[in-house]
């Protein structure tokens, strides 16, 4: 199936349910074929809010006035402590986009952290230059997650006002750099919402496969996160319903075969226990979006990036996985010394 | 009739079995451990990434009963030096000595890249490591290999997981005619037929992993692919009326000289 803006526009504009069904079935297929009844599953650690840019969609945006944390080195190792205590082997550090709170210095001391707790670290960080992501990965990150959030230029100016964010291109080649300063996973996803989902995907999946041409060697991954509610509040521009949620997951296997689809707790738990039989798989657990909330912050005071809407427990994951005869995969990488 | 000490052994140690069994792809460990049963494999692939050494859950080791042989692959690695540390932290965990070195250096077709497996192979070699190959299939690839020390060559039917059985038929036929070590046809054999095939061919074993895995049972295609090996493997001692390279018997040009 070759992939062309009008083939995606027209897959997702059809009502027809045997449609949908088809696509289904055939991406189903595929991912028992190439990933058998085997779920990856990871956990978030989010280590700071602090953020230099002005995203109109994003609870961690400059202009709205929350407590601002950044979590010390000891907290940091309190939360993984108890995150691996939990059976989790794959951790994904993320942090709001300031590059004076978080510098590089700050990145570098939470892998040398992370590795001694979790078999794999992935970032969700602030796209930064070759050298800086050289360091990070020589350090022991194996992974790195970059949304472009759209890909379409003038939607993105609109809704990245301020800040370094602003810069479509620095981000738009985050993942050459990436790639090249060594690193063995990458994520690509845009933003659900923010834009037409059709010429989301089209620039999305076309931005994969010239990743896979350039870097073969790299496996990669997408996500497609939907915009949540924050603390009640809706940000999003457009709503993507279950439908195109469902057919947008079900494309990128179909296009995909072999490539990691990961979804995260902003869904539900119905959709993520329906998502893992059509082509996801990595789903993360236990997880907390706010710094420092799986041990350090108060419950009542957290201010999460959105709101989980999965909020079962490692232990409750494992069992569905396993009343769904999926076999959970806690542990997928060794790290080997990436010098 | 029964064909006496058909064994097939590898760097001096004998299996009466021809089939061996990946371990990836698994609904659950207990469907694992059924299909290893059921098809009598005595030499079973882990990767090593898969391998949780500090316990924090199942141990798919568990599930290996200790009379098979352990052979761990060393999935995930894109170069002879990454192959090599993961073989080294192998042994190191005590999952041994045998290494199948898989050096995959494309994640779209996990085809293997024959030259750094070359590399890999001269250096676990010289490390005191049994090692098996695996390759995509090419004659000089294959008696560098054997050079380097290899125990056997793994040559691919087709890409991993793609099920699409013996497209690289020809190019496996050369090496077993030409190549001296055991012969195991690896990756894309989706049904016992394929399985059987090769081993009518000549081929010395065959590993399968998607295949078993993903069907509806595993446990009962497991028993089949191994039936089909078996069933291969006595067409071929039987001397299976095969299509030769060379025309023989009748002989159109020259018999005028003879009459």
């Amino acid at each position: 199936m070759h992939f062309d803006l009008a083939n995606i526009q027209d897959i997702l504009s059809d009502q027809d349910p045997q449609l949908t069904e088809r696509l289904a079935q055939e991406a189903a297929r595929l991912t028992r074929q190439y990933f058998g009844r085997a779920i990856s599953l990871y956990a978030p650690l989010y280590i700071s809010n602090y953020c230099s840019c002005f995203c109109t969609y994003c609870g961690f945006n400059n202009h709205n006035h929350i407590p601002r944390l950044k979590l010390t080195a000891d907290q940091i190792e309190q939360e993984m402590q108890k995150i691996a205590h939990s059976g989790i082997e794959n951790i994904l550090i993320l942090t709001g986009e300031s590059y004076q709170m978080t510098p590089l210095s700050y990145l570098k001391e939470t892998v040398l952290i992370s590795k001694k707790y979790f078999s794999s670290t992935a970032l969700e960080i602030h796209p930064l230059e070759e050298e800086e992501y050289r360091e990070l990965y020589l350090a022991g990150a194996d992974s790195v997650t970059l949304y472009q959030e759209t890909y379409n230029r003038s939607r993105y100016a609109e809704v990245h006002l301020s800040g370094k964010k602003k810069d479509y291109d620095f981000r738009y080649q985050a993942p050459e750099r990436i790639a090249r300063a060594g690193f063995r996973q990458i994520s690509l996803g845009v933003l659900l919402g923010l834009s037409d989902l059709a010429e989301d995907l089209f620039a999305l999946f076309s931005h994969l496969r010239q990743m896979e041409q350039a870097f073969p060697g790299v496996e990669y991954s997408l996500s497609f996160p939907r915009l949540r509610q924050i603390k009640g509040k809706d940000l999003s521009l457009s709503r993507i319903d279950n439908i195109s949620f469902i057919k947008t997951i079900c494309l990128a296997r179909i296009y995909f075969p072999r490539i990691g689809i990961n979804l995260s707790t902003r869904e539900s738990p119905t959709l993520r226990d329906h998502a893992i039989e059509l082509g996801v798989t990595r789903i993360s657990a236990g997880s907390n979006t706010s710094v420092g909330g799986y041990s350090t912050a108060d419950p009542e005071r957290q201010n999460p990036q959105f709101d989980i809407a999965d909020s079962r427990s490692v232990a409750e994951m494992l069992c569905m996985l396993k009343e769904h005869h999926f076999d959970p995969v806690l542990t997928d990488w060794r790290r080997i010394d990436n010098t | 009739m029964t064909v006496q000490n058909d064994n097939l052994t590898i760097a001096g140690k004998t299996f009466t079995s021809r089939f061996l069994l990946g371990t990836g792809k698994f609904s659950s460990k207990t469907a694992l451990a059924e299909s290893i049963a059921a098809s009598n494999a005595e030499i079973v692939t882990v990767a090593l990434r898969r391998i949780d050494i500090d316990q924090h859950e199942e141990n798919i080791i568990q599930y290996i009963p200790k009379n098979v042989t352990l052979l761990v692959n060393t999935s995930g690695a894109r170069n002879a030096q990454e192959a090599l540390r993961i073989a080294r932290l192998a042994r190191e965990s005590g999952c041994g000595n045998w290494i199948k070195v898989e050096v995959i250096n494309d994640s779209k077709y996990l085809l293997p890249d024959n030259a750094e497996t070359v590399k890999a192979t001269e250096l676990l070699v010289k490390e005191g490591f049994i090692v098996l190959p695996y390759m995509s299939p090419d004659l000089y690839i294959a008696r560098e290999l054997v050079a380097a020390g290899a125990a056997t060559v793994m040559p691919l039917g087709s890409p991993i997981g793609s099920n699409k059985g013996l497209k690289t038929k020809e190019l496996i036929q050369i090496l077993i005619n030409e190549i001296d070590i055991p012969i195991i046809v690896d990756a894309g054999l989706g049904a016992p037929s394929q399985a059987a095939e090769a081993m009518e061919m000549g081929a010395d074993a065959v590993l399968v992993n998607t295949a078993v895995a993903t069907a509806g049972n595993p446990q009962l295609i497991a028993q089949a692919f191994a039936e089909a090996v078996k069933a291969g493997r006595l067409a071929y001692l039987s001397g299976l009326p095969s299509e030769k390279i060379c025309a023989e018997a009748s002989s159109p040009l020259t018999g005028f000289l003879y009459e």
